[in-house]
């Protein structure tokens, strides 16, 4: 006993981190070196954490976080001081909109060097405030421990989120001399997340659901972090009642399935926005009702009483007023929802159910068409895509190409759509797919970028390559920033300003620049032999498609309602 | 709208800057901020008054419930609690106004702390309309400085813990 204790005293501040990381069963550090994290580098041989050295820090959260939403476990990723913290910046804001589990770890400058501006000193803890679900600066060796195991408690449970955790180079040299022992559970007295969903307001929505004939449930991302995506099917399925997503929660239910009415809101299908406007009850399941989903706050949803279910109170009539709110897991809500409303619903849909479902099918039915297969586009490059690959882990880069993909992509295992939905990040898409496939070693992952997203993060191919976690990228090369020119088409008469990316760039040549693989794709034909020869290589490959007319992605609200679209000519 | 709320949280550094932050990031101008330790040892109270309507308010409560260290939050109406200000005024009395502001400054029950030759310093302790009172009463005569501490306020019933 006093030997451990005194073996215990003997740890350095950065020992007591990688212990307590791995006490967390922390396998993967996306990190990048700098003069303050390395007392941390001079240890981290003697853990069993892997580390994976990002091209940029930005990239490395970005790892973190698509390693995070593949595997369902918080994602790691760690910086210097200075530029290395605020280059983390922009990944922890797109976790933060998306409720994904990111723990930061930051160097700092020794103590009594903080607040005199000294070499790569920044106020990380002060800027990433708004930006994190609690961060940390750590001013004590001994506190290390217990806020590592704090920071992973808070990030993974609740509505899940990053925390940063500063640590100043002094510290982490720092011999600890009585460790704290606390139990973080009890020691946070003012986090309570709500679990279980009050039952008074489960019955009250089986009371609603019995009265009404247009039901509709909208799945948002927290089906998704909930890991509800089972209960959620079970119970659609078995009710047949019709299910919408929002972008982040379009891998909350498998997209073939017949009752799957595709995404809502401002690039919603026509029978997901139709079925939001007329329906009578909307159950809505871990959304925020953000402005891309619910358009015009006015006009959204003005028929139908809502049953929001969120594990975050302070969602509950923030943008939307909820009819019947439960505040809970998604997973268990649905679940007592569902054995409540088995003891009084019949198997068999009335009347009126059956048209409804049909009547919103047929809206779905007539919309869906085969891609147009005479000229290079990107619904034509999803489809056999998708052919070729059931489920492949897909994540996405920001702006046309990501929605083409939320809408001719189908998604239909768990975990494997990956995008960012909240903060719309250009630059996303290829480090999470390497934190995706970082996590998930035997899942091939394909990332869908357009040729503005791919050169913001570009550079993590070279992490792809030798890191050997090799990924496949598919550039839609338009020579232009597409979503950019479809806003200026619509909104700015045409006015084409500054979206023209011009034609210097060579994206095959980027790729075997940094050791990939790099195929240029140019007609229909090309396009199956090109991504079944980059599965067969198992080699990081990006594949520049030259996309032959660039077109715009609808339907598209432009009015002031979810169902004033405008839709492509069928 | 004017609301006082009532914040309970961990004394922690920056607990002061993420509390703030949320009512500048929801729109929120605080009028008053008041913080200091509580008869438990490591908790703060802070007493914030701000204006605003009311859904944009439980927005912001709600927020704050979500920081890591608030432990609990109340929006207190004036009717169920016992309210308070502090303020110091610096006033400049000419000789021949002296016996008239003695008799304001007695009628306000406030204490003069410190004088030197007519330039007197005021106490008033009260609820927010009788500091405002004396600020207009004495307002007649000339302010020279002054500062007031903003509210603090406590629930009567024993639930506001
Ligand atoms: C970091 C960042 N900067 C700017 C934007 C604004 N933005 C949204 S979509 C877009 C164009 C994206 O172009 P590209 O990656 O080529 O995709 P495309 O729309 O052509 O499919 C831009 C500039 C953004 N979302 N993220």
């Amino acid at each position: 006993m006093k030997n451990n204790m005194e073996k215990e005293t003997t740890l350095t501040g950065a020992q007591a981190l990688l212990k307590a990381l791995e006490e967390e069963k922390a396998e993967i550090i996306f990190g990048y070196p700098g003069g303050a994290t390395l007392p941390v580098y001079d240890k981290l041989h003697e853990s069993g954490i892997r580390h994976i050295l990002c091209r940029h820090e930005q990239g490395g959260a970005h790892m973190a976080d698509g390693y995070a939403r593949a595997t369902g476990k918080a994602g790691l990723c760690m910086a210097t001081s200075g530029p290395g913290a605020t280059n983390l910046v922009t990944g922890l804001a797109t976790s933060f909109m998306d409720s994904t589990p990111v723990i930061a770890i930051s160097g700092q400058v020794p103590r009594e060097m903080i607040g005199n501006d000294a070499f790569q000193e920044v106020d990380i803890t002060g800027i990433t405030i708004p930006i994190t679900k609690h961060n940390y600066l750590i001013s004590e060796s001994s506190e290390i421990s217990n806020s590592i195991h704090e920071a992973y408690y808070l990030s993974t449970t609740g509505r899940k989120g990053p925390i940063l955790l500063d640590i100043p180079k002094d510290v982490l040299n720092e011999n600890i001399k009585t460790p704290e022992k606390n139990n973080h559970k009890t020691n946070l007295e003012g986090y309570n997340p709500t679990i279980k969903g009050h039952v008074g307001q489960i019955k009250r929505a089986v009371t609603l659901l019995k009265k009404s004939n247009k039901v509709l449930i909208i799945s948002g991302g927290g089906v998704v972090s909930s890991g509800a995506e089972d209960a959620l099917t079970n119970f659609a399925k078995k009710y047949q009642i019709p299910v919408a997503a929002t972008l982040m929660g379009k891998n909350g239910f498998p997209n073939s399935d017949e009752l799957y009415l595709g995404l809502v809101g401002y690039h919603g299908t026509a029978a997901g926005n139709t079925a939001i406007q007329k329906a009578e009850t909307i159950i809505a399941i871990g959304t925020r009702f953000g402005d891309r989903t619910t358009g015009p706050l006015k006009t959204f949803a003005q028929n139908a009483n809502i049953i929001h279910i969120d594990i975050d109170p302070a969602e509950i009539s923030k943008n939307i007023p909820s009819f019947i709110p439960i505040v809970g897991d998604a997973s268990a809500i649905i679940e007592e929802l569902d054995k409540q409303f088995s003891e009084i619903k019949n198997a068999e849909l009335n009347r009126k159910e059956e048209e409804w479902l049909k009547y919103l099918i047929g809206i779905k039915t007539s919309r869906t068409k085969p891609a147009d297969n005479s000229k290079l586009n990107i619904p034509l490059i999803l489809e056999q895509l998708k052919k070729i690959l059931k489920d492949p882990i897909i994540t996405t880069d920001v702006g046309r190409h990501q929605i083409f993909t939320a809408h001719h992509f189908p998604v239909d295992k768990k975990n494997s759509f990956i995008t960012s939905g909240g903060l719309g990040t250009m630059g996303f898409g290829l480090p999470a797919a390497i934190g995706a496939k970082a996590g998930k070693p035997d899942e091939t992952v394909i990332c869908i970028s357009g040729d503005g997203s791919f050169l913001m993060c570009c550079q993590e191919l070279v992490t792809s390559v030798e890191e050997d976690l090799p990924v496949i990228v598919l550039v839609m090369r338009d020579n232009r920033l597409g979503m950019i020119s479809q806003l200026q088409d619509a909104f700015y008469g045409k006015r084409y300003n500054c979206c023209d990316l011009g034609s210097v760039v060579d994206f095959t040549k980027i790729a075997e620049g940094m050791g990939a693989k790099g195929i240029r794709v140019k007609t229909p034909e090309e396009i199956e032999p090109a991504i079944k020869k980059a599965i067969e290589l198992n080699k990081t490959t990006v594949i520049e498609f030259i996309i032959d007319e660039a077109k715009n992605t609808y339907p598209m609200v432009t009015g002031n309602s979810l169902t004033d679209f405008i839709e492509e000519e069928l | 709208m004017k609301h006082t709320i009532s914040i309970l949280c961990d004394d922690k550094p920056g607990v002061m800057t993420r509390i703030s932050g949320l009512f500048s990031r929801r729109g929120f101008n605080i009028e008053s901020l008041t913080v200091g330790h509580t008869e438990t040892p490591g908790k703060s109270r802070f007493t914030i008054v701000v204006r605003g309507d009311d859904t944009v308010l439980e927005q912001v409560r709600k927020q704050l419930q979500k920081l890591v260290h608030v432990i609990k939050v109340l929006d207190i109406k004036s009717t169920e609690a016992v309210e308070r200000e502090h303020a110091l005024l610096k006033i400049e009395v000419s000789p021949n106004k002296r016996s008239e502001v003695l008799q304001i400054i007695t009628a306000l029950q406030a204490r003069i702390i410190d004088s030197s030759s007519n330039i007197w310093i005021l106490e008033i302790t009260g609820d927010t309309k009788s500091v405002n009172n004396a600020f207009n009463l004495l307002g007649d005569y000339k302010i020279v400085e002054s500062i007031r501490t903003g509210k603090i306020a406590l629930k009567r019933d024993s639930i506001g813990k």
